[in-house]
């Protein structure tokens, strides 16, 4: 390799350290925070000298009667039904979509394609006034029942993918006697499986920072997300303790970036091979 | 072992039966029946209810009473906070969407190189959108941007006495659009993607006939990518027009309702209120506004979008 290109490439590396370093240092700024009291928070150094690790242990304890624990296993309880939820609906109508004919197939699509676009907003308060109706509020119900009626970018998503797989697959599992449920369970779920754990990532992504759903539906402490938590946190204290609040919320993002990287590969190479072409 | 070939036979009628059910259309239905029963329940039906509740005074606690185009005309004539609220979100979406589009589109030209351990620079800078919307990244901010927050810090490295940037109404918006642009990733996920599209023919064969990287980007690579910046763009003003989270936890729409963005002020009306007739007007006229952004970009896209297919034939 000759001079310039050597030089070359490591201006493109330095720029590119640069640009990370710029972009990650808040982050690293929060780190070192979450462990500073509250006359070191604007002190130049970005750990203290004496971190404070008792931030992490009096946070998680902080708010009245209930700890974050509480709220941690309530989370995760939204979850578990709303991962569930979305991939055996999401996965049966992009099924349905994909390799079924049926008399206006194509109508619906459009239909579905059509309300991706639509605000939350025009539905959100009707959709209130529905739960509220059927005495849902205050429980998790409003939170998972529409993730069991599929949510119309996974199921593109999923389509899209189906698409993707040879329909000989199909044709030889007929000849066979499988039904069309038969072909869905054991030759296109098995095939999907990378579509599907891009469904998980992201309905587990969009439920934990679904903050304003949580905010609509939950109204006692006992049933808090940790979104909630963090919310009642702020508002309880008089004098904040920052150091504390930064330290829970730094806790309460770590369950979504155990799962990114686990999963990096799906976000940085993943959607350019699931679905987005038309 | 006749009886068992008789039996062997009966199912196997049973299953042809079975399967020719199958291949009737109600197969198809069976299997989009949950999306179809979302569809009328959740989507469909509420959205009938909001438009009927928009022209009545319904608010939660009691019996509504049909007030025809009152709501509207409140909105219209005498609601000065849907004013200050249709600014404020106006100014947010005119600044953000391009700020983020570029940034995201920046980040996404320099990260799409084939060298050592670039998936590691990925990595890092798709971890702020990680952090996402959540509760957590707003507090993080207005620590960032308080008093002593860390921003004033390096500002007095110049000498600069840095102010409290969310508590002063002129910078708190700019504020969230930092925020936004920060957040760059799914966006520029979408970039990437599109990017690895772009032929290496082209590049070649324009610096073959003398073009420099600048020319190249504005030559090759943003005609060639226009579909893509359609798409993120009609997303990202779809997007900014409903934003909530970071308005409503950085700066609660404050100070002097400088940040009091139209999805906060629908909330407010809604659910601390519970002048449900009145947010459902507030509501279809958002839905209005951004049908009417994503129409007028739709037309404009046809001066500046390129589309290959178009004059080379579909694949």
């Amino acid at each position: 390799m000759g001079i310039a290109a050597l030089r070359k490439k490591w201006k493109t590396h330095g720029l590119l350290i640069l640009a990370s370093i710029i972009m990650i240092y808040p982050v690293l700024w929060w780190v070192g925070a979450s462990v500073k009291s509250n006359a070191e928070m604007s002190s130049p150094n970005l750990f203290p000298l004496a971190p404070l690790w008792s931030n992490y242990t009096k946070g998680w304890m902080a708010t009245p009667n209930y700890t974050f624990s509480t709220f941690y296993i309530n989370t995760f309880h939204i979850e578990l039904w709303s991962i569930a939820g979305s991939v055996v609906s999401c996965s049966l109508v992009a099924f349905g979509f994909a390799r079924l004919d049926f008399p206006l197939r194509k109508v619906w699509f459009a239909v579905l394609l059509t309300t991706m676009m639509l605000p939350a907003q025009v539905t959100s308060i009707p959709q209130y006034i529905l739960f509220h109706r059927m005495d849902w509020v205050g429980t998790y119900l409003p939170l998972i029942v529409p993730h069991f009626v599929g949510s119309a970018f996974f199921i593109f998503l999923l389509v899209q993918f189906i698409r993707g797989i040879p329909r000989e697959l199909d044709e030889s599992a007929k000849i066979d006697g499988c039904t069309k449920f038969g072909i869905y369970w054991r030759i296109v779920i098995p095939l999907m499986k990378p579509a599907l754990v891009t469904v998980i990532i992201y309905t587990f992504l969009w439920t934990w920072d679904d903050f304003f759903q949580q905010l609509l539906y939950i109204n006692s402490v006992k049933n808090y997300t940790v979104g909630l938590g963090l919310r009642l946190f702020m508002d309880s204290q008089s004098n904040t303790e920052w150091g504390q609040m930064l330290a829970m919320a730094l806790l309460s993002i770590v369950p979504s970036m155990i799962v990114f990287f686990m999963a990096q590969k799906h976000f940085v190479e993943g959607i350019a091979t699931t679905g987005l072409k038309g | 072992m006749e009886q068992t070939a008789v039996a062997a036979s009966i199912k196997k009628t049973k299953r042809r039966r079975l399967t020719a059910r199958w291949e009737s259309p109600i197969a198809g239905y069976l299997f989009i029946a949950p999306w179809l029963i979302g569809f009328f329940a959740l989507t469909l039906g509420p959205m009938g209810m909001s438009m009927y509740y928009s022209f009545t005074d319904y608010s939660l606690l009691g019996e509504e009473n049909w007030v025809a185009f009152r709501n509207y005309t409140r909105i219209f004539l005498s609601d000065d906070t849907f004013v200050q609220s249709i600014k404020v979100t106006l100014l947010y979406v005119c600044i953000s969407v391009p700020v983020k589009l570029a940034s995201s589109l920046f980040f996404a030209i320099i990260l799409n190189k084939k060298i050592k351990a670039i998936s590691v620079y990925r990595t890092l800078m798709y971890i702020p959108s990680i952090v996402g919307g959540s509760l957590a990244v707003a507090i993080l901010w207005k620590n960032i941007f308080g008093l002593n927050g860390f921003i004033n810090y390096f500002l007095s490295w110049f000498g600069i006495k840095g102010i409290s940037w969310i508590s002063n109404p002129d910078t708190a918006l700019g504020t969230l659009v930092i925020l936004s642009a920060w957040q760059f990733g799914s966006t520029m996920i979408i970039f990437l993607a599109g990017l690895k599209q772009i032929p290496a023919e082209l590049y070649e064969a324009s610096s073959v006939d003398g073009a420099n990287k600048v020319r190249q980007f504005f030559a090759v690579t943003l005609p060639m990518l226009s579909p893509v910046i359609l798409f993120n763009l009609i997303l990202g003003i779809i997007n900014s027009f409903q934003m909530f989270t970071s308005a409503f936890i950085v700066t609660g729409g404050g100070p002097v309702h400088s940040t009091y963005m139209y999805a906060l002020y629908l909330y407010e009306k809604a659910f601390a209120h519970y002048q449900m007739g009145y947010a459902s007007a507030l509501a279809w006229i958002l839905m209005i506004l951004i049908a009417i952004a994503t129409t007028v970009n739709f037309s404009l896209s046809k001066h500046w979008v390129y589309y290959e297919a178009e004059e080379g034939g579909r694949k």
